[in-house]
């Protein structure tokens, strides 16, 4: 009885067009977000902040960016990896080469040159459709591999391909602790998102779910099949960008271009499909799922064995785990198509009716 | 006033359309006009091409010959192979045999989607959402609740359209096209498939769009005595060739087309 | 050596390696024609088939023992998969399938390795991977021995499915099936059957295909990935056609060798690892339906 919308009026449609229009998930929005901004980083541990909750919430970034694509747009792309790597690789060239730019311009920038790329990996979306598109999103995963580690001035000339991070400074606060980075990561994540939101909600997001579930139908109403399409590859991969540069500036440190292979991509897809395609909180779910389970699967083996006083070898974890997503694929295409984001919407119904049975 | 009286001049013209696919023929040089504000059904046993010629005047289908003239804003505007958004941005709106619906939006969503030629912010202003973004939204949604209140779907406006039963899913189709204000209207068999209350409720719309908004229409129909009943001029088509043209009587009472429903060999 | 015999050692080279190629597409083109799933995981079972024979082949089983247990263990594999995974999801649209297969390439790869173990295995077929004497002495190519005996197990695998597919019973009854699931029903062809059959002759040309790959390049977790090379393959020759498997197959091989070796160079080499699918884009901008395939209208 705690969750109910009784007495909550909308009575102009600006108050029904809210993201958020029932009372109580506007208030848990806000704990939530206080709990991130406030609660998190004083009391979470640095191995925590550092090697889980911020990878989490650049998953959850790259995991938007497919899904404005590949879940609203129902444009499928195996290629999110290598958006993240001209993100990743841009923004060092921005911060190397123009280092009056700050950070967060440098940013903005390696997003756009990751949009661009979409764009041109895009185009084959206007002629192919469904898991054709794929071979041109798996083009775009490899070729862009490849000319990063064969363009020397993308990586400035390093014998290895592999470059440093530097650091990360904005108007002269250096952000170097884990706490500082976490903040940093939070408040770009947390900014994006709501831009997402926005624009899913808008007319720009309707175009993009009209072109996925029927694109005649778009057509013969008026939405333009090629800005359409190509808008979504854009921003998309500019998401996508975003998140490969805070990959590398608050997670990675030292980037090498095999941290962006296909498993990344595919790992991100799995994020979407166990978290829901189609909506902004699913991303967020599956990035979580996704980047938990292997530390779960490893307490839980490491328990196992103890107990048990079994010698389960690291590789047997490493491919249950292996075994355990792809079950978890098919169970969920099976199962619920619309992933945890739906799982959660059915349990805020039965919410609306507990404590009582109905 | 009767309704005869409202009927203008030509708005639509369709001049010698011929259309083949591979090696079968679907329209063979079929010509005929539409009136502003008139009812205009297109009529004639299956196969026989009606539905290609809506796709034809609205461009999914380019004709290999023959044109379509369209007075759109007062000027004559002329072509053959325009694209079905290039036809929806000169005000010609369709609805589908099939209900060619957004499965995975609901109701108000589909019909928004039909204001989509109308709004004009970009991208960036809606992601932040503030000032013209927000009220272009805000009055867009006015307007599809106006369409919606005219359909009588207001009861349903948050469904998914996939969880509706077809009769409202047709009423959605035919809103989502009103949605569009559109000058010509094409309805493809907007009555298939209903039982004898839906038909007259899908009636009722039709020409309660004809009337309040003067909207013209182009509609193929199997069920002569709705045709008879809604339509002010009939054009019948049999193996793709124009049979018959004219007012519901006269149509009714011509020998060919008379031959051509019931099958008699020609 | 001259130019030109170097030419022909190159494309015949990459021919033959586009051979190899095709026989993991022949695994897609059946179960596609069939059912209309793209299977992600026919790189997988390729794997799963080869590591299974060489860890049968290691305890001691003799040759073709060793290879008849390992196609029960296919044929098992493929109905399994059937019934498990495709079945529930029958009605599904085909990118839906599409991922669920995916799903099953990471559980096979993972339940290959839990059980074989991961190290990677050679495989001996008994023939050696040296140059066609002769060729070499009398035209001064280098042509490999192994490659040609795979082209030829190829070649005969064609032949066999094709003569299945177009003459026997059970032939006409998966093109049937592929064709329009309902009308086979309502002529009484049993779905569940054909499918299950289906998934047992995938299964067994993942066994043909993991032998010739596993021989050639030893058994290891890569092999897995043979199957996103399948695609551009399948792009070219049309997912529904056998004999375009094979075409598209010798295209792509001897494309990839030959831009490698002439065009790579200029731009720093290793262009292998796109070049095929950019081709296929170019392809498909052009001719969606690829080779073989038939024109796709948009009925509204």
């Amino acid at each position: 009885m705690l969750y109910r919308e009784a007495g909550q009026f909308k009575s102009t449609y600006a108050e029904d067009q809210q993201i958020f229009p029932i009372r109580q998930d506007r208030i848990a929005l806000a704990l939530l977000l206080l709990f991130a901004f406030v609660v998190v980083p004083m009391f979470a541990d640095e191995y925590w902040l550092s090697a889980i909750i911020v990878p989490f919430l650049i998953f959850s970034l790259a995991a938007l960016g497919l899904n404005i694509l590949t879940g609203y747009a129902g444009q499928l792309s195996l290629g999110t990896a290598a958006f993240m790597a001209v993100g990743a690789f841009m923004a060092y060239n921005f911060v190397l080469r123009l280092p009056w730019l700050g950070i967060i311009p440098s940013f903005i920038l390696a997003g756009l040159c990751a949009a661009l790329v979409g764009i041109v990996f895009g185009l084959p979306s206007l002629r192919i459709k469904g898991f054709y598109l794929a071979v041109a999103t798996l083009a775009c995963q490899f070729f862009v591999l490849w000319a990063i580690q064969r363009w020397g001035w993308i990586t400035n000339n390093s014998a290895t391909g592999v470059i440093t991070a530097q650091e990360v400074e904005i108007l002269g606060y250096e952000f170097s602790s884990p706490a500082s980075k976490y903040l940093l990561t939070l408040g770009i994540v947390a900014v994006m998102a709501l831009l997402a939101k926005n624009l899913m909600r808008s007319e720009t997001g309707r175009a993009f779910m009209a072109v996925r579930d029927m694109d005649v139908a778009a057509s013969v109403i008026g939405i333009p099949m090629m800005k359409t399409k190509l808008l979504a590859f854009a921003i998309s991969s500019f998401y996508c960008g975003i998140a490969g540069a805070l990959y590398a500036y608050t997670y990675l440190g030292t980037v090498e271009p095999e941290a962006f292979t296909l498993d990344l991509s595919f790992r991100i897809l799995f994020m979407i499909i166990i978290g829901g395609v189609g909506s902004i909180l699913g991303s967020f779910l599956g990035a979580a799922f996704i980047t938990l389970l292997p530390i779960f699967l490893n307490r839980l083996f490491g328990l196992i064995s103890h107990g048990f006083d079994l010698e389960i070898s690291h590789a047997i974890v490493s491919n249950i785990e292996l075994m355990i997503f792809g079950g978890l694929i098919i169970f969920f295409l099976i199962v619920e198509p619309h992933g945890l984001a739906r799982l959660w919407q059915i349990t805020k119904e039965k919410l609306r009716l507990w404590p009582f049975p109905h | 006033m009767s309704r005869a009286g409202r009927i203008g001049e030509t708005v639509l013209s369709v001049e010698g359309v011929s259309l083949a696919f591979g090696g079968v023929n679907a329209l063979q040089d079929v010509s005929f006009d539409v009136r502003e504000h008139e009812v205009r059904a297109i009529i004639g046993p299956n196969g026989a091409g009606k539905s290609s010629m809506l796709n034809v005047i609205n461009g999914v289908y380019h004709p290999q010959h023959g044109t379509i003239r369209l007075r759109a804003n007062g000027a004559w505007k002329e072509f053959h192979d325009m694209d079905p958004h290039e036809a929806a941005s000169m005000g010609i709106a369709r609805t589908f045999q099939n209900i060619a619906l957004f499965k995975g939006m609901s109701v108000l969503d589909n019909v928004m989607t039909g204001r989509n030629l109308k709004m004009r912010t970009s991208f960036l202003e809606q992601a932040i959402w503030i000032g013209r973004a927000r009220r272009e939204e805000l009055e867009h949604r006015r307007a599809a609740e106006e369409v919606i209140d005219f359909m009588e779907i207001q009861h349903i406006r948050k469904t998914p359209v996939g969880r509706l039963p077809y009769g409202l899913q047709k009423r959605v189709d035919l809103g989502r096209a009103l949605a569009m204000e559109p000058q010509v209207l094409l309805l493809d068999e907007p009555m298939a498939g209903m039982n004898v209350e839906e038909k007259q409720d899908m009636s009722r719309f039709i020409l309660d769009v004809n009337d309040e908004y003067g909207t013209t229409i182009v509609l193929i129909e199997h069920d002569m005595g709705v045709v008879m009943d809604i339509s002010d001029r009939v054009v019948v088509l049999d193996y793709g060739r124009k049979i018959a043209d004219g007012t519901p009587d006269e149509v009714r009472a011509d020998q060919a087309v008379i031959d051509a429903y019931l099958g008699v060999a020609h | 050596m001259t130019d030109l015999s170097f030419f022909f050692e190159v494309l015949i080279g990459g021919l033959l390696a586009g051979i190899m190629y095709s026989l993991v597409a022949l695994g897609f083109v059946l179960i596609y024609k069939a059912s209309g799933v793209f299977n992600f995981a026919q790189g997988a079972m390729v794997f799963f088939a080869a590591l299974t024979f060489v860890s049968v082949v290691k305890m001691g089983v003799n040759f073709w023992l060793a290879l008849l247990i390992t196609l029960a263990v296919m044929v098992v594999l493929g109905v399994s998969i059937e019934k498990i995974v495709l079945r529930p999801l029958v009605n599904q649209p085909p990118i839906t399938l599409f991922m669920a297969t995916i799903g099953l390439t990471f559980v096979l790869e993972g339940l290959s390795q839990i059980v074989w173990g991961s190290q990677p295995h050679a495989l001996e077929l008994g023939i050696p991977d040296v140059p066609m004497a002769w060729l070499l002495d009398t035209a001064n190519i280098n042509i490999s021995q192994f490659d040609l005996f795979a082209s030829g197990i190829a070649a005969v695998l064609v032949a066999a499915l094709a003569i299945f597919f177009q003459y026997t019973r059970i032939g006409r009854a998966l093109r049937a099936v592929a064709d329009d699931h309902q009308a086979a029903q309502a002529v009484g062809i049993p779905l569940k059957h054909i499918w299950a059959i289906v998934w047992a002759v995938a299964g067994f040309v993942a066994l043909v295909a993991g032998l010739m790959w596993g021989a050639r390049n030893g058994v290891q977790y890569a092999l897995t990935f043979i199957a996103l090379k399948a695609l551009p393959v399948l792009i070219l020759g049309g997912f529904e056609s056998i004999p375009g498997a094979i075409i598209g197959g010798l295209i792509v091989g001897a494309s990839e060798k030959l831009a490698e070796v002439y065009i790579g160079p200029m731009v720093g080499g290793g262009i292998e690892s796109w070049f095929a699918y950019v081709i296929a884009l170019l392809f498909l901008l052009v001719r969606p339906q690829g080779l073989f395939g038939e024109k796709i209208i948009d009925r509204v």
